[in-house]
């Protein structure tokens, strides 16, 4: 038998091993280490495509996200949103429900706020007003969650597909209210709502706009922390999410876990809607959720749903969008010169999960050359 | 020609910290069958797919026909004359055998099918294969399913065979009959390899033993040098006790009645028929099968997994109650207060009965999270019961919170029989409770079995080894194509009878009670 040609070869070069454990601290240190090759990697992009000095792009950054008071409550505010998003859906995705209708839940959210805000503004005290746009905003989002799911229970359609369309439904709902509410008329916008009597508004407490904002995502996220960890709701959504059939051998209702779980998370994803437009922007437009649904989506995977890492990726994105738009009028740069900057360091984040999990072999060299 | 086909020298390979292959050394003559024996997780398979390139190792020679060589494919594997025979076949259904064996083959000018039926033909009559080259995939039983996989490979001129747990799906016939092929193909001058853990046959067939142990090669003797106790202690280190106590049953009460059965699957066939039998108290009822003659579903329907189409199954618990409860499911069932706990060990163990990332606790959990009132789950009771299983049952863990992923096979095992034994129940039914489990283990879990009948408890188990089966049961159920074609005394019953019984080429009317 001739066993000449390729049988003389070598070792591959290089070789994926899987790695047993990984310390914390080490873990870390790969992540951090994979942000600063990022940032290494992004200033050479930028004096390539600009020819700006990166350092000072840099500090263009930190100044848009943070060098006034002004810009570090505004990142708060669209931090705390982002959470509050993330955290929505952690439930859903614990169970592996694949929701990326996040988007359209957070729009039916707002819609209901703004609704209210029109319609009730000034007839009932304002207290009363903010508990039924909070209560109101939720419900429209467990709605719009409900659907996807009871078609998910009854007739295993796919989650991915219905939760994605229900988006674009929620967006052409927007552009339909968008023709009663117009303001001024022919604006084809909504306008700042009760722009004078701020009817609806988050009130001022505390010496800040956004202190509502604050408390209900510092709710929320421990709610849904405690929740997933302690509750037997929370050990179904866990088991549910690990394997149907040993969910149905532990005598639990696959279906009604389905169902109750979508509302739980379509509710906090209204309830995000109403922390946009009641508490922050006054007003509704169909880019309200602003692709926050998806981007949420990245936070919850990252953290691996853990609350403080999702806090942290929140507030990473965040500074960086922030950022963004300093220096896009500093260095005359467009905006998404950061979306650039922003893909890089995710794209290193997600990618250094990879050397987390395996190890890189060489080949041994000098031996056995023929 | 003297010499070796496959020499391996000092081939370690290793995953992490696990360490599959440590330094083995191995030869296989040409023109030999050599038997590797060793137990779940000796690291048999690891080195037969460094062999078919599916691994490639990390430090170590592979000698080919006296010549090195390095395997970085299965292409490379196979151009060295190196077939493999996998555990499940790879095979498409729609085709006939002619088609599988030729497929994916890249030779010039058009296709003559006729041609190659013939080739194929002769190929099988060559080493006494029954085939016909024309029958469709979906239209053959296991054993000729396996008949084209390993024609495949000869057909494309394999000089060197391995052959991966090849008896694990067929009947004692069936067996037979594959012995005398690898026996011609032998007389052939083909060497081969054959992997398994099963003792007789490793005795019946094989020129040569390579014994594996936790990664090591602990030594190649002849056959005709060894007998099954040798052969045990090279493979466990240790002396090891191969009896099982088999008590007479006592205080015998009907627990449950099972009439006239059937199940459909997703695919809407039918593949429980008109099944019936009694499960009795102090009592093991065993359930014999070819795989795939509807065991998992009979059982799956009897512990409330499955929808029954038509017929009974009633429960009848110890002060004479008697509870209906086919097409109820196990919410409905644990709320009547029904004691009927199973632990099924399906093919890739964690399956059903447990959650792998979930650490003993909160698989413990598992059957008792909706216990109390409230909307916090409990997890003190589930954290003493982890704590007593570990400690009762010699459960190997760091701790009660590591994920049961991260514990062997054999542990895993006990903490699912365990758990559903804590339950107290009526009738236990387990199937393959011992699947990939080492000796030890095995024994260890026939005798939770034991304990379980002795305390009166109706216990219903599927065992793929029929040896076991005669040793442990009471009474031996057998299954063919989906019905009963027998229900016979475990303590009179042979072998023989029972792969008659299998093969449906005997069917009793009249069962043994």
């Amino acid at each position: 038998m001739s066993n000449d040609m390729k049988h003389t070869g070598k070792e591959p070069f290089l070789r994926m091993k899987k790695r047993d454990n990984i310390s914390r601290g080490k873990a870390l240190g790969i992540r951090l280490l994979a942000i600063l090759l990022a940032l290494v990697v992004c200033s050479f992009v930028i004096i390539a495509v600009t020819g700006q000095n990166p350092l000072q792009v840099y500090a263009g950054i930190i100044d848009g996200a943070v060098g006034s008071s002004r810009r570090i409550w505004v990142t708060i505010r669209e931090t705390a949103i982002l959470l509050l998003v993330a955290v929505g859906l952690t439930p859903a995705f614990k169970m592996k429900f694949w929701n990326i209708g996040a988007e359209g839940q957070i729009l039916m959210g707002g819609a209901a706020s703004a609704a209210l805000m029109i319609y009730l503004g000034d007839k009932v005290p304002n207290a009363v007003l903010l508990i039924l746009i909070l209560l109101g905003s939720a419900l429209a989002g467990l709605l719009w969650g409900l659907i996807p799911a009871i078609f998910k229970a009854k007739y295993n359609t796919n989650e991915t597909l219905v939760t994605l369309m229900l988006n674009y439904v929620a967006m052409q709902f927007i552009t339909f209210l968008i023709v009663f509410w117009e303001n001024p008329s022919g604006s084809n916008t909504v306008g700042i709502i009760n722009a004078g009597s701020k009817a609806g508004w988050f009130p001022k407490m505390f010496g800040t706009d956004y202190f509502l904002n604050i408390v209900i995502v510092t709710v929320m996220t421990l709610g849904v922390y405690l929740y997933m960890k302690y509750s037997k709701q929370g050990y179904e959504i866990s088991v549910v999410g690990e394997s149907k059939s040993t969910a149905k051998y532990a005598g639990i209702n696959v279906k009604k876990v389905i169902i109750r779980t979508m509302m739980v998370s379509g509710a906090i994803c209204g309830l995000a809607g109403s922390v946009i437009v009641s508490g922050a922007s006054h007003t509704i437009s169909t880019s309200t959720a602003g692709g926050r649904g998806f981007t949420a989506i990245i936070i919850a995977w990252m953290s691996n749903f853990n609350p403080v890492a999702m806090l942290a990726v929140s507030l990473l994105l965040v500074f960086m969008q922030q950022g963004s738009i300093q220096i896009a009028t500093q260095f005359g740069l467009n905006e998404n010169a950061s979306d650039i900057i922003t893909g890089i360091i995710l794209f290193f984040l997600i990618g250094c999960e990879f050397f987390i999990r395996y190890q890189l072999k060489v080949r041994k060299s000098g031996k056995e050359e023929a | 020609m003297e010499g070796y086909a496959i020499e391996l020298r000092n081939v370690t390979k290793t995953f992490g910290e696990v360490i599959a292959n440590d330094n083995v050394n191995l030869t296989l003559k040409k023109g030999e069958i050599l038997a590797i024996l060793g137990e779940n997780g000796s690291g048999k398979t690891t080195l037969m797919n460094m062999l078919s390139g599916i691994y490639f190792p990390d430090q170590g020679q592979i000698l080919v026909n006296g010549q090195p060589v390095t395997i970085r494919s299965p292409r490379d594997s196979f151009d060295l004359g190196i077939g493999m025979i996998h555990q499940h076949f790879k095979l498409i259904p729609i085709f006939t055998a002619t088609e599988n064996i030729i497929l994916g083959l890249k030779e010039q000018g058009r296709m003559n099918l006729a041609e190659k039926n013939r080739e194929v033909e002769a190929l099988a009559a060559q080493y006494g294969f029954e085939l016909n080259p024309e029958q469709k995939i979906y239209d053959m039983t296991v054993s000729q399913k396996q008949t084209v996989e390993i024609m495949k490979v000869l057909y494309r001129g394999a000089e060197i065979l391995i052959l991966d747990e090849p008896t694990a799906v067929l009947t004692p016939q069936e067996t037979e009959k594959l012995f005398d092929i690898l026996r011609n193909m032998k007389k052939a001058g083909k060497s081969i390899i054959i992997i398994t853990h099963k003792l007789n046959e490793v005795l019946e067939i094989s020129d040569r033993v390579a014994v594996l142990r936790k990664g090591k090669d602990i030594g190649t003797v002849a056959t005709k040098d060894a007998t099954a106790q040798s052969l045990t202690e090279m493979m466990v280190g240790q002396k090891v006790e191969l009896n099982i106590e088999r008590d007479d049953p006592e205080n015998q009460e009907e627990r449950l009645e099972v009439k006239d059965i059937s199940v459909y699957n997703r695919e809407g066939v039918e593949v429980v028929k008109h099944v019936s039998f009694h499960a009795k108290s102090g009592e093991i009822l065993g359930i014999a099968g070819v795989s795939g003659s509807g065991q998992k579903e009979l059982l799956e329907a009897v512990s409330g997994l499955q929808n029954v189409a038509n017929g009974t199954i009633t429960y009848k618990d110890s002060s004479g109650t008697a509870t209906v409860i086919s097409n109820m499911n196990v919410e409905t069932r644990r709320k009547k207060n029904v004691k009927l706990s199973f632990a099924f060990v399906p093919e890739d163990r964690l399956g059903m009965g447990l959650v792998g990332s979930m650490d003993l606790i909160d698989n413990m959990l598992l059957r008792s999270y909706n216990n109390g009132k409230g909307p916090v789950a409990d997890r003190k009771a589930p954290k003493e019961l982890a704590e007593q299983i570990v400690k009762e049952l010699d459960v190997v863990t760091p701790s009660v919170h590591t994920p049961v992923r991260r514990l062997s096979g054999g542990n895993v095992q006990k903490v699912l029989v365990g758990r559903e034994i804590a339950e107290h129940p009526e009738v236990l039914v387990v199937s393959y409770p011992v699947r990939g489990l080492d000796i030890n283990s095995s024994y260890a879990i026939y005798n939770l079995l034991n304990e379980q009948k002795r305390e009166g408890v109706a216990v219903i188990c599927v065992i793929e080894d029929l040896d076991v089966l005669l040793e442990l049961c009471d009474r031996i159920l057998i299954l063919h194509a989906g019905e009963v074609s027998g229900i016979v005394n475990a303590r009179t019953v042979t072998k023989d009878e029972l792969g008659l019984y299998m093969s449906g080429s005997r069917k009793d009317t009249e069962y043994y009670e």
